[in-house]
Parts: structure tokens; sequence; C-alpha cells
């Protein structure tokens, strides 16, 4: 999915020489200027020069606040320097040393924090993926109502998040939400009504939450890569007598690897990233059972008006997810590359 | 030949795109200039006084349309919900981008000064608006750090009561609001029972928990600041408020657990007005009484109970609360934002706000209408001038009411859980808050 439709450099001036044609002829029209620059070096500054509004804007919008955040990371940007935080004093490493020192309440809670956040991800990561590949499978051959199913499984996709999230936080109240009525009052499951927003079931509404507004992005794509597996290889493997499970192990997850490899990949970072489903679910302070690192970092920094300190969590953030994401890609091509 | 135009359009797209960019620099480089021929507009972040945003827009509309039609100004308002309101704040100071105007609460007014984002009212400015003398003196003392010009000036003028239904009052049998804590609590169990509380309380909201740590803190002697300036949020007397404050739920039981849940600041309003609690500790209900449809001689106001002299601690029972408002040093329409706060801080106004809140007028000159001679007003006036104290007006003061505020929330969700909580356990979240606020200095 990701860069298999660039074809290779060499690729490229093979295909486009027959068509372009000889250099002078194309030279007449479009000024001097063109003529001026050397043909090969306008053929191999030709993919530079598309892709250059994309790495502008992406300087632009995603690695300079970066680098201005690992500035900030080094400075002791408090309240009295918010608004001119380039008078703030250095401060070293010290903002990073007390994100890591697990003996104090920063480090401790900080920790804490991070251990939920894997526990967490994991959980959601694995349930989005199975919830998805489930779906996508059971949906592989038309059938009637298929349309409608699509539609209402990707429903809590296109919500917007702020609209889903609040109805749940309605719905898991204590005295007045939906969750209990069904489980206390109409099944009658539990006799005393459970707290869903506070203490340590928060971390099952989180959990639910989320992956309720999320399993859909994995069903979607799973969902194009398992129709695009041919039909000839379910035909032909059911000539040789292979059952739906068989297929499913041989045939279906093998060809669906180069999806999954994507999807959880995306999954994992955004959900170990993910900050608007606590925080519209929680508000300000999420209960530490379901307190995620990124609500955590802001939290933190806010509470304590302590900018430079946030900056060095959100940067050991940025460097954790860097090394999972170069692990896995690694790992899993590797083993792409074998099979 | 395609590869050429290809490169082309792409080219011109780029330089379109940086023409573009560099015409938005030049268009907010204009900006004051243009302004300065076209009619004025402000904006102004009003804090949520009242029983829903909507609702504070209305109230709010008749006065700006007045300001409009006497200044020709117009004010854009936005309510800004007391969960969001500090930290807007603090983008905004930030990013130097915000309103023109705004509502603080006045607590936070020392840290907001320190960050030097608002315009201090000298006495030049305070002149415009009649003087410091105008302004009443509690109020006028929560508007930052001692010594300093005024960061803000007061609007609303509020402390904390005792609220309680006198209906459910009188079915239970009882006289009269209780005076003193043993009294409290045997009202609060008397008024428990079939689904109804003694008590509401705010249990998630941060920024009410530290108000009650504050209050409870002070009537056992706690300071949340020693003399120099450091954080022991976790004394030992500290520590012996917070239980007592969280036993009404923990042990007594006249608080409906389903209250650690609350914290949008309207919930426990909403449990008294709609008679699920006898009780409630709170600063002026009165719009959202009348939203409810609770008549005003339906409920009474009584100070919350002090403490037994003999037991130490101070006979506080209530903090300085209060709205001030404060201009953006960044605004570029410092003249109009001047105008605003003395329109506001005007008799009239003053007058018409105050009475739609229920809060108490911050000048002298407003106190001559029968409005603020009822028994509700009188009993806040009396609390605010002699059992009320100002939070600490230090940089740090948000800071604390963040951290010991979320604390608080967390001890009530274990208290509501059915948790034990312990003296130890209170004193270690207290001290965890208190390292976080050493690390954050």
């Amino acid at each position: 999915m990701v860069a298999s439709t660039t074809p290779r450099p060499g690729a490229r001036r093979g295909s486009g020489s027959p068509e372009g044609g000889p250099p002078r002829s194309g030279g007449r029209g479009p000024g001097r200027v063109a003529a001026l620059i050397p043909v090969r070096l306008r053929r191999l500054g030709l993919p530079y020069l598309l892709i250059l509004p994309a790495i502008v804007l992406e300087l632009l919008i995603h690695v300079v606040p970066m680098l201005v955040g690992m500035w900030m990371s080094f400075l002791k940007l408090t309240q009295f320097f918010v608004r001119n935080w380039s008078a703030a004093p250095s401060a070293g490493l010290a903002n990073y040393e007390i994100a890591v020192d697990f003996d104090s309440a920063v480090g401790s809670s900080l920790l804490r924090s991070f251990v939920v956040t894997v526990a967490f991800t994991v959980l959601a990561v694995g349930l989005c993926w199975l919830l998805g590949t489930a779906a996508a499978v059971l949906m592989q051959g038309s059938f009637r109502g298929r349309g409608v199913l699509r539609t209402l499984f990707l429903t809590p996709y296109a919500l917007p998040a702020y609209a889903g999230v609040i109805t749940w936080s309605f719905m898991f109240q204590r005295d007045s939400g939906l969750v209990n009525h069904i489980l206390v009052e109409q099944s009658g499951l539990l006799d005393e009504r459970p707290f869903w927003l506070i203490g340590g079931n928060s971390f099952v509404a989180l959990l639910v939450t989320y992956v309720w507004r999320v399993w859909p992005f994995a069903f979607l794509v799973l969902m194009a890569g398992v129709q695009n597996i041919s039909d000839d290889l379910y035909e032909a493997s059911a000539i040789d007598g292979a059952g739906w499970w068989r297929q499913l192990r041989s045939i279906t997850l093998p060809m669906l690897r180069p999806v999954n490899q994507v999807v959880v990949l995306v999954l994992f970072l955004w959900t170990f990233n993910d900050f608007n489903t606590p925080y519209v679910l929680f508000g300000k302070s999420a209960p530490e059972e379901a307190d995620l690192i990124s609500i955590h970092i802001y939290q933190s920094s806010f509470v304590t008006w302590n900018f430079g300190s946030g900056s060095a969590m959100s940067v050991l953030l940025l460097l954790f997810l860097l090394l999972v994401t170069a692990v896995y890609l690694v790992a899993t091509s590797r083993r792409r590359t074998r099979a | 030949m395609r590869i050429r135009k290809l490169a082309t359009t792409a080219m011109a797209g780029f330089l379109l795109l940086a023409a573009s960019a560099c015409g938005g620099d030049g268009g907010s480089g204009d900006g004051p200039a243009a302004q300065s021929g076209a009619p004025k507009t402000l904006t102004y972040w009003a804090s949520n006084q009242g029983p829903s945003l909507e609702a504070d827009q209305e109230i709010l509309k008749p006065e700006l349309d007045r300001f409009k039609k006497e200044t020709g100004i117009e004010v854009k308002v936005e309510v800004v919900p007391w969960a969001d309101l500090l930290n807007r704040i603090l983008a905004a100071t930030t990013s130097g981008q915000g309103p023109d105007v705004l509502n603080i609460g006045n607590t936070w007014s020392a840290s907001l000064q320190a960050t030097g984002a608002f315009v201090p009212f000298d006495d030049a400015l305070l002149g415009k608006l009649g003087g410091k003398e105008r302004f009443l003196g509690p109020s006028l003392a929560a508007t930052g750090a001692q010594g300093q010009p005024p960061a803000a000036i007061p609007i609303y003028g509020m402390t904390y009561g005792l609220m309680y239904n006198k209906k459910m009052f009188a079915d239970a049998g009882i006289d009269g609001p209780p005076k003193t804590w043993d009294e409290f609590i045997e009202t609060g169990k008397k008024l428990t029972k079939d689904g109804k509380w003694g008590l509401a309380v705010e249990g998630a909201s941060v920024t009410e928990n530290a108000h009650h740590a504050f209050i409870f803190g002070q009537q056992h002697g706690a300071d949340p600041f020693d003399a120099s300036g450091k954080p022991q949020f976790d004394s030992d007397k500290q520590v012996a408020a917070t239980k007592q404050f969280l036993d009404l739920m923990a042990v007594h039981k006249i608080v409906n657990p389903s209250n650690a849940e609350y914290g949008n600041g309207t919930q426990a309003v909403q449990d008294f007005t709609s008679g699920k609690a006898g009780m409630l500790m709170w600063q002026s209900i009165a719009s959202s009484a009348k939203a409810a449809g609770m008549g005003e001689d339906e409920y009474g106001v009584a100070p919350i109970p002090l403490p037994d002299p003999a037991q130490g601690g101070k006979q506080v029972n209530g903090m300085v609360a209060g709205i001030n408002l404060a201009i953006f040093k960044s605004s570029r329409n410092q003249d109009a934002a001047v105008e605003f706060a003395k329109f506001m801080t005007s008799k009239q106004t003053q007058q018409n706000l105050n009475k739609a809140y229920g809060s108490l007028p911050t000048v002298n000159d407003a106190y001559d209408d029968p409005a603020f001679q009822t028994e509700h007003i009188k009993a806040f006036q009396q609390i605010l001038a002699t059992t009320a104290a100002p939070l600490p007006q230090v940089p740090e003061e948000s800071q604390y009411e963040t951290l010991v505020g979320t604390a608080m929330n967390e001890l009530f969700a274990d208290v509501a859980s059915g948790k034990p909580v312990s003296e130890a356990q209170i004193k270690a979240k207290l001290t965890e808050a208190n390292e976080k606020m050493l690390a954050g200095s």
C-alpha cells in the first residue's frame, strides 16, 4: 500500500524516452531558460521539483514545529516566559532528568501512564484488528444487504470524534447512563451500579469507546485488501479440497500480510498518541487507570505551566515511537522477503 | 512534452502557494491600519456564570447592545466553560492570539499577572474607571500580587454560602440551617432518605475541590504556602481538613457517591435545585435556581459552619471568590477595551448583571438598588465582609488549584468506589501534588 505505486527511477527513464523524444526537438517552445539547463539535470530534477511543494509544506507543518518542540524541551519555559519564550533560560537536561527520575512524583506518574498506555494500545490494536478482519472476511462474498451493513459499520468512523465520544460519556454515567440501565435494571446482571467514568472501570470504558470509534478503519482497509484477492485462488483451493478455515489460513491471511503490516502500524501509532477519546470522555483530569500518555503530557505541562518539561516528555515519546516503528518495519519486511 | 508541461504546472502551483503565503503575511501586517477606519469590534471571553452557556449569552446580550448604542463598539462574546477557561487563556498568552477583554477567576489573578499578558490597571487607568475607592475592599484584594497594580478589575463579587432547601428541611423536622459541623452531619443524615441526599458536591470538579480544600484547610489552620512561598499542600492540618470533607461521603454517607462523577460545574447545583439534595456549599445559584423554577423563597443562604474556636484554626468559612475583567496586552483595540472595562464597572451594568447572576456588585455606588438588600445577598455580603479569606495571591496559585483539585478528584473517586481512604493515603496524594509543584518551579 505504501510505496508500491512509485516506479523505480530506472524504470521511469526507460519508459520516458520513447515518448519524450530527443531533447532538442522539445526545447523549441517553452523558452530559453529551460534550454540552458542540461537535459540530464532536467530529467533528474523533475521528480524533486514535483515533490517540492509537498516537502515545503511538510517542513512547515510537521518538521518545524517538531524542531521547535525539541528546542523547548531544553528550556525552563514557565509561566514567566510563555509570552516571550525566546527569553526563557536554558534548562540543559533538567527537564529530561525530572521526566525519567522514576522516584519522583513526576517521573513515577509518567511511568505509570506509559504502562497504562502500552496495555491500552496492545488491547485496542488487537481488538480493532480482530474485529476489522472478522468483518472484512465475513463480508467477502456478496449477499443481500452487504452495502447497508458496510455503511452501518463505517458510521462510527464517519462521525466526528467529539459527537461519538460525548454520547458514550453520557451512556457511561452512573445514575442516568444507558450502560448501567441495561446492566442493572434491564438485565439484572449486576446488583450495584458500577462507576464507569472514574476508578478502575474507566479503563474498560475508554477501551470500548476507542475500539468502537477506530475499528471501522481496520475494517475499511482490510476489506479493500480482501476484495483484491483473486477468486481463482479460492476456486483452485476448493478443487483441492480446502475448507473455509484452510482457505482463511492459507490464502486470505497470507495475501493480507502487506495490508496488515500497514494497518497494525498505523493503528499502533494512532492509539499510542490518542488524545481526543480520553479528553472528551473524562474531561480535564483523566482517572489514573485511564491516563493515556498524550493526555498525561498535556496535563502535566498545563498543570504546572512548565512547557519545557512537557516538551521533554513529548520528545521521549517521539523517540520511543520512532524506535518501535523502526524495529517493527525491519522485523516485518525481513519476514516478508524471507517468505 | 507532457513531462515539461507537468513541471511547469508544478512550478506555477508552488509559486502561487508561496505568493499566497506572503500575501497572508502582508495582510496581517496591515491589520491595525485597516481596522482604525472601520467600526470597532471587541472580542470578549465571558466565564460561565449562569445555568448554561446559552443562558449567559442571553443575560449579556442586552448589556452589550447597550454598550454598542453608547459607544458604537460591537462586542463579540464567547462564553467559555470553566473546565477550559484557564487553558484557553494560557494558549492565548503563549500565542498572542487571544480576545481583547476576558473574564478570569479572581483567584488566578496573581498567576496570570506573572505572565505579563494583561494590561496592569495602574492609578491612571483606574482613574478612568472612577478610582480605586469605588471598588469593594475584599474584591480588590484578589486582583493580583500585593504591591503591584491590579492585573484585572473585579466585576462580580462572590463567596461561599450554605444553601438549604426550606421545604426538605421542614419535612424532615429541622428548624434551621446547621451552625456547627456536628449539627451539619446530623442534619445531613436526617435529609438522606428515599433516594434523597443531605448534601450535593461537585466531586470531579478541580476548581470546586480546590476551593473546599482551601476553606476546610483554613478551618484547620492550614495554609497552602508557607511564609517564604514554599508549597506545603501535605501538612498534617491539610490532611485532616481533606479527610473531614471526604468523610461527608465516606463515613457519614450524606453525599450521593455518584457526585464523585460530577465535574462540569452545574450538576451539583442541579441536584440541589431539583430537590435531590437538601444542602449545597456553593457560590450564588440565583440564575440556576431561577432557570430550574426554584423560587428565591424556597431556599435559604446561611454561612457554612465555623469550627469550634477551641479547636484552633481560623474562623473562615468562605473564600473571596468572584470574577475579574482583564485586558490583553496584545489587543489592538486598547482604547475600546478600556471603554468596555469602564462600561462593565459602571453603576448601571453592575446592577443589571449582578442582579441577573445573584452576585455582589464590586463597586460601592451600585448598592443603592433594593435588589441588593434581599436576605440572600445580605447573607453573602456578611460572609464576604467578615469570614471570607482570599486564596494566596502568589504566581503559583493556579497550579495549586489544579494540583490539589486533581488529587481531591482522585480521592473522591476512591471513596465513591467504596475503597477506604485513610489519612496516609490522603497524605500520599497531597505529597505527590506538592512534589509536582516543586518540580515545576
